[in-house]
């Protein structure tokens, strides 16, 4: 919303610049996004063309006499309409205009065109950066004051404002008339309305009949007949152009100006396309048509309230006029309406046919129905003043909603106790009144309140509070720290353990990324995780394809980063993630699991002088998880799994009490390719972190006392089957008593060793709390694990029993 | 070792000498092993050195072996001279010792020197994300002001998001939060599931959940339908607050938020509180911080006005508190909302929004 300042003052006196203005209104709550100058033109003045002669080296050109008050120049002009006796924007030589040519502001100088000096210019409206006109020069009115600077006479400061939702008077001049007032203790004044009313009873000319009071509470109608349509003049021109409306005629340049201004939409009707002269306000026919001032022809129904003849729909209330009854140039007679629309309907009548105009974006707001009369009377003088014609005696003023003022009462301990400070009650008051609110004292603490009908916005006591505060302003408010009593702790354990969480994989040298919650079909596909979407949320209206859907699982995600980085030449990369995932649930919001997953790619240290080569491999994805789970005090188990996504030999689900609560693996090669990543394996693992959570011991942590005898070490070499998982082999030995500690510390298979076979090396540590255990003892108890390796998994010594000290 | 003693018959002598021939042996002893400890120089060598004169059999052991031959008196005044050239040499030896070590690993700067100005051994080091270190940072400052932490649903109901926050349906400030809606239809054929626009929905549910004193903020990611661009994101993180109890005011909502303020940017932060609208709020609030980096003067970063503008807020709507149920009359309350990613950006000089979710490894690696 723009409005000229020059307009402003015509409502409110305005005894501060421009900027200053500006603040104070952005504190209160109208943002002022910029103050816009209009002029601040040098050596430019207005002048009168006294004489105008041919050029006499050429044709086309003209040599202007022109006055400016004190003294004459002569100057070659090349406009087709400059004429004699115009009042013109005159440009000496040295001020600073727009050159038409490069767009650029540029000084003028004295030049010599074709022969003749000429001594300053006749501007155009784009020389002067006022519009885009350059066919010819501006012609100003004939009463402009001859010599006078033209920043004096024409220019002008406009406020770009940014006005928030609720306000629908802060789109009017006189809202924001009233909000100036308040903030720098002036009055308004609004506009003296008075015309006279010479033609016959309106009454004897339209009737208008309200079938749906619910949608239409408030219908006022005025009639001017033979008016001249035309363009309107200069100043209503200039306003709205200033306010980005664009003119059209002078009654439909009219009805825009008073929207300005009061902020009521209006409509005019060319009155003779009204069959029988009677206006029905009614809801649509279903299938009943009409083409909109658009020119797009409109299927209605009956959540749709038209404004109608006798006979067809003539506009769509409050939303767009019909073409049929469009102010053409042959109009003579005018019906104008201003009305009081609902405004949920307004606004899903709007959006159903995608038209937003700046009648619905005011009538949605919900207009008081106090304004469609002051609005109708303020439009009438001014289509009779710039257009002409005789008005009809009195308005039509249907009212069948008609509901008394409601007032609120304003204490001072409200006041208290939501701004926490104490007024005596004359400020609120002062404030009050001064954006004029009618205000009764009830007894000394409190007052009766009233908002003026402009105001929408204020329905409870503490929308008066807000008045108060932002007039007086904030920074008037003291600043205190809560003194409240502090909220009983609650514990907070499933968000604790996933921070526990997050701090244990940066620990363990992994970077953290976050990346977006949606994903496309298509990279699930990839990543073999959805094969459709019948399991998946889906988002009706996606920022695009590729965020269709909710991810399921943070697989793609994480090859996504992994390939976008490879793509820049990151080498060694181990990253993790720990977000939602969002599973569908039948006719429920999802469940939104806190999943942590990471992945390893590259060689295992950055390449560098000192660098292995090796590369990450499935057991440091693992390593990475044992660590995890062992930190948080989780026993997982860990068994060969068949999920898709993973290389079939090279995938584990991880198990927590039995229970399911992730997988780890090296990534399926043709997964990684459909990822385009290629140069060697990715190694991944994703987390279920509210099953993770259920298996941690509820129980606190209790110190383990520390061992206060040796331990004793013994090395043993065994043959396996391969196909004997190293866990049984691992459990077999933890078993034993006297076993404190089990490390497999070699495992081989190839030359040397039967096919088939693996061979495997543990070192055993024997422990006991109570004493140190003799050589006896230790030897015995690992005889007893060889025979135990021997029957149960068919293990057999190789090479011996080594011993250590 | 063993076979030494046998080549040094001289000592075996010395059992049969009088007290004088003893302690000039001493002397003699003394002044030879001096001698030859002056010309060793390896390690070796010093330790025939102490074989010979201090071995078991050594040199002056033997002297000190022969002393029981003679008088008490005697024994006592040579003693103490042999056990003092004992001393005298065991120093001398070690201070030598100490020499010939000394000078062998100095040669080792010409052998086993390695060159310092190769890279050292790399270290993987693990970082967070760092709108993780700034939602940290965040809300400690206010765990510390006695607000609890909780979180909620990101997949939100209608009702939660818009209507119990005094947003109903065909409000026109529901054009405030462009939303992205579940491609879901209850039976009404209504589409009341949606992804939440902003944390506030949280305010009603921890409401419901709680009674009077509340105290929380709550972290969390939120969506709209919004394009990108360098400084607008559809997915973005928020933290919202919420205070409600008896006695609660708009006065402790500058206090509480002017103190997050110095906190987060510094202690001598100034901060500037605006009036704004938000429809669950009223009065509602929009606070700025003078510019950090010009001190208020008007810079490129705080677009010349010296304020940058980092949180809405206000006092609780009292068609909110009926809502969920408390009784407006009684209970008061500040709510605010503020995005970390505008912090950070501030705080870092990250000058495009979509950089936090694109996870470029050069980006993360510099937090």
């Amino acid at each position: 919303m723009k409005i000229p300042l020059s307009w402003l003052k015509e409502f409110v006196d305005i005894n501060i610049p421009a900027e200053e203005l500006a603040h104070r209104l952005t504190m209160a709550g109208l943002e002022v996004g910029e103050v816009i100058t209009i002029g601040g033109w040098e050596n430019c003045y207005v002048g009168y063309v006294e004489k105008v002669e041919r050029h006499p080296n050429a044709d086309r050109l003209n040599l202007c006499t022109v006055s400016t008050g004190n003294g004459t120049q002569r100057v070659v002009c090349g406009a087709p309409n400059v004429a004699e006796g115009q009042k013109i924007a005159f440009a000496r030589v040295g001020a600073t205009l727009i050159d038409v040519h490069t767009g650029k502001s540029a000084t003028l100088k004295a030049a010599k065109i074709r022969g003749v000096v000429s001594e300053g210019m006749v501007c155009s409206e784009k020389e002067l950066g006022l519009g885009e006109d350059h066919d010819g020069i501006l012609v100003l009115p004939e009463d402009a004051p001859l010599g006078m600077p033209l920043t004096d006479y024409m220019g002008d400061q406009v406020l770009d404002l940014e006005p928030t939702p609720n306000r629908s008077d802060w789109l009017s001049v006189l809202g924001v008339a009233y909000e100036v007032a308040a903030l720098t203790g002036t009055k308004v004044h609004e506009p003296e309305v008075f015309y006279p009313e010479e033609g016959n009873p309106i009454s004897s000319q339209a009737r208008v009949f309200i079938r749906n009071p619910d949608l239409c509470p408030r219908y006022t109608a005025s009639i001017i007949k033979g008016i001249a349509i035309g363009p309107s003049p200069r100043w209503l021109q200039e306003r709205l152009q200033r306010s980005d409306v664009r003119p059209i005629n002078n009654v439909v340049d009219v009805t825009n100006y008073v929207m300005l201004e009061y902020g009521q939409p209006l409509h005019a009707f060319d009155y003779e396309t009204l069959l029988r002269s009677n206006i029905m306000v009614r809801r649509a026919y279903t299938g009943e048509v009409m083409e909109t001032l658009d020119g797009v022809t409109r299927v209605l129904n009956s959540s749709h309230l038209v404004i109608a003849d006798d006979r067809d729909a003539r506009a769509l209330g409050g939303v767009v006029g019909g073409i049929d009854s469009e102010i053409t140039d042959k109009t003579t007679d005018v019906l104008l309406e201003s009305a009081s629309f609902d405004p949920t309907n307004n606004r899903q009548t709007a959006q159903a046919f995608h038209l937003r105009t700046e009648a619905t974006i005011r009538f949605e707001k919900g207009l008081r129905p106090g304004l469609p009369a002051v609005a109708l009377r303020r439009a009438t003088q001014l289509i009779q003043q710039v257009a002409g014609g005789t008005v009809a005696k009195g308005i039509i003023d249907a009212y069948p909603g008609k509901k008394g003022d409601t007032s609120l009462l304003l204490t001072s301990e409200r006041i208290k106790k939501v701004l926490g400070v104490e007024f005596p009650m004359d400020r609120p008051r002062e404030v009050l009144t001064s954006l004029g609110f009618d205000c009764r004292e009830e007894g000394p603490s409190a007052l009766r309140v009233t908002a003026p009908y402009w105001r929408s916005d204020i329905a409870i006591e503490d929308d008066l509070v807000e008045e108060v505060a932002r007039i007086i302003g904030y920074e008037a408010i003291p600043t205190t720290m809560l003194s409240t009593p502090i909220p009983a702790n609650e514990p907070q354990t499933l968000r604790n353990f996933r921070e526990e969480v997050r701090d244990l994989l940066v620990m363990e040298g992994l970077q953290e990324v976050i990346s977006y919650s949606a994903v496309s079909l298509d990279m699930l596909k990839r990543a073999r995780t959805a094969d459709d979407d019948s399991s998946l949320l889906k988002v009706a209206n996606p920022m695009s394809g590729d965020y269709q859907y909710m991810r399921p699982t943070l697989r793609a995600s994480l090859l996504r980063t992994l390939a976008s980085n490879l793509s820049h030449q990151a080498d060694s990369v181990s990253l993790f993630e720990i977000g939602r995932v969002y599973l569908k649930r039948e006719k429920d919001l999802p469940s939104e699991p806190e999943t942590a997953a990471g992945l390893f790619y590259g060689p295992r240290s950055s390449e560098g002088w000192l660098g292995s080569g090796d590369r990450y491999d499935f057991y440091d994805a693992k390593g990475v998880v044992e660590a995890l789970l062992r930190q948080v005090g989780v026993a997982g188990g860990f068994q060969p799994s068949d999920d898709p996504f993973f290389h079939p030999g090279k995938a584990a689900s991880i198990l927590a009490n039995g229970s399911l609560v992730g997988i780890l693996g090296e990534v399926h090669p043709l997964v990684q390719e459909s990822f385009e990543i290629d140069g060697g394996s990715v190694v991944f693992f994703e987390l279920n972190l509210e099953k993770v959570f259920e298996a941690v011991p509820q129980e606190r942590r209790a110190l383990k006392p520390l061992a206060r005898y040796p331990s004793s070490i013994r090395d043993i070499s065994i043959l396996v089957d391969s196909s004997i998982p190293a866990a049984r082999i691992q459990s077999v030995i933890e078993n034993q008593p006297l076993v404190e500690r089990v490390l497999l510390f070699d495992a081989y298979e190839g030359k040397g060793v039967p096919s088939g076979k693996s061979s495997l090396a543990y070192r055993l540590y024997f422990q006991a709390a109570d004493r140190t255990l003799s050589s006896e003892e230790v030897n015995k108890s690992l005889a007893k694990v060889i025979g135990l390796l021997e029957r149960e998994v068919g293990a057999s010594l190789r090479g011996g029993e080594e011993v250590q000290g | 070792m063993k076979s030494e003693g046998f080549r040094q018959p001289f000592i075996a002598q010395g059992l049969y000498m009088t007290s004088p021939d003893l302690a000039q042996t001493i002397q003699e002893v003394r002044d030879k092993a001096l001698e030859e400890l002056q010309g060793l120089a390896s390690e070796e060598e010093l330790e025939s050195w102490r074989i010979l004169y201090l071995g078991r059999r050594g040199r002056l052991t033997s002297v000190l072996r022969s002393l029981g031959s003679l008088s008490q008196e005697e024994r006592r005044v040579v003693g103490a001279q042999a056990n003092q050239v004992k001393a005298l040499l065991e120093e001398s030896l070690a201070q030598a010792e100490g020499q010939v070590k000394e000078s062998r690993i100095a040669g080792l700067a010409q052998e086993e020197q390695i060159d310092v100005t190769r890279p050292g051994r790399s270290v993987a080091l693990g970082r967070f994300h760092p709108l993780t270190q700034i939602l940290r940072e965040i809300c400690d400052a206010f765990v510390a002001m006695g607000f609890q932490i909780v979180e909620g649903p990101e997949v939100e109901w209608d009702h939660y998001n818009f209507e119990l926050l005094n947003i109903p349906r065909d409000h026109p400030a529901r054009d405030m939060w462009n939303t992205l809606w579940i491609d879901y239809r209850d039976e009404k054929g209504e589409q009341p599931m949606l992804l939440r626009t902003h944390t506030s929905p949280m305010q009603a549910r921890t409401m419901e959940r709680m009674k009077p004193p509340v105290r929380v903020i709550v972290p969390g990611k939120c969506y709209r339908y919004e394009a990108t661009d360098a400084t607008h994101e559809w997915h973005f993180y928020q933290v919202e607050g919420l205070a409600v109890d008896d006695g609660i005011t708009f006065a402790d909502l500058k206090g509480t938020l002017y103190e997050f303020a110095r906190r987060i940017f510094g202690a001598d932060r100034r901060v500037r509180f605006r009036c704004d609208y938000f429809p669950f709020v009223e009065p509602g609030v929009d606070m700025s911080i003078d510019c950090f980096a010009c001190k208020g003067q008007g810079c490129r970063i705080c677009q010349e006005t010296g304020w940058i503008e980092i949180l809405g807020a206000g006092m609780v709507h009292p068609k909110v508190l009926e809502g969920v149920g408390y009784d407006p009359s009684v209970y008061t309350g500040f709510a605010f909302g503020l995005g970390p990613e505008r912090i950070a950006m501030l705080k870092y000089g990250i000058e495009d929004i979509r950089l936090f979710y694109s996870n470029d490894l050069r980006f993360l690696r510099q937090f």
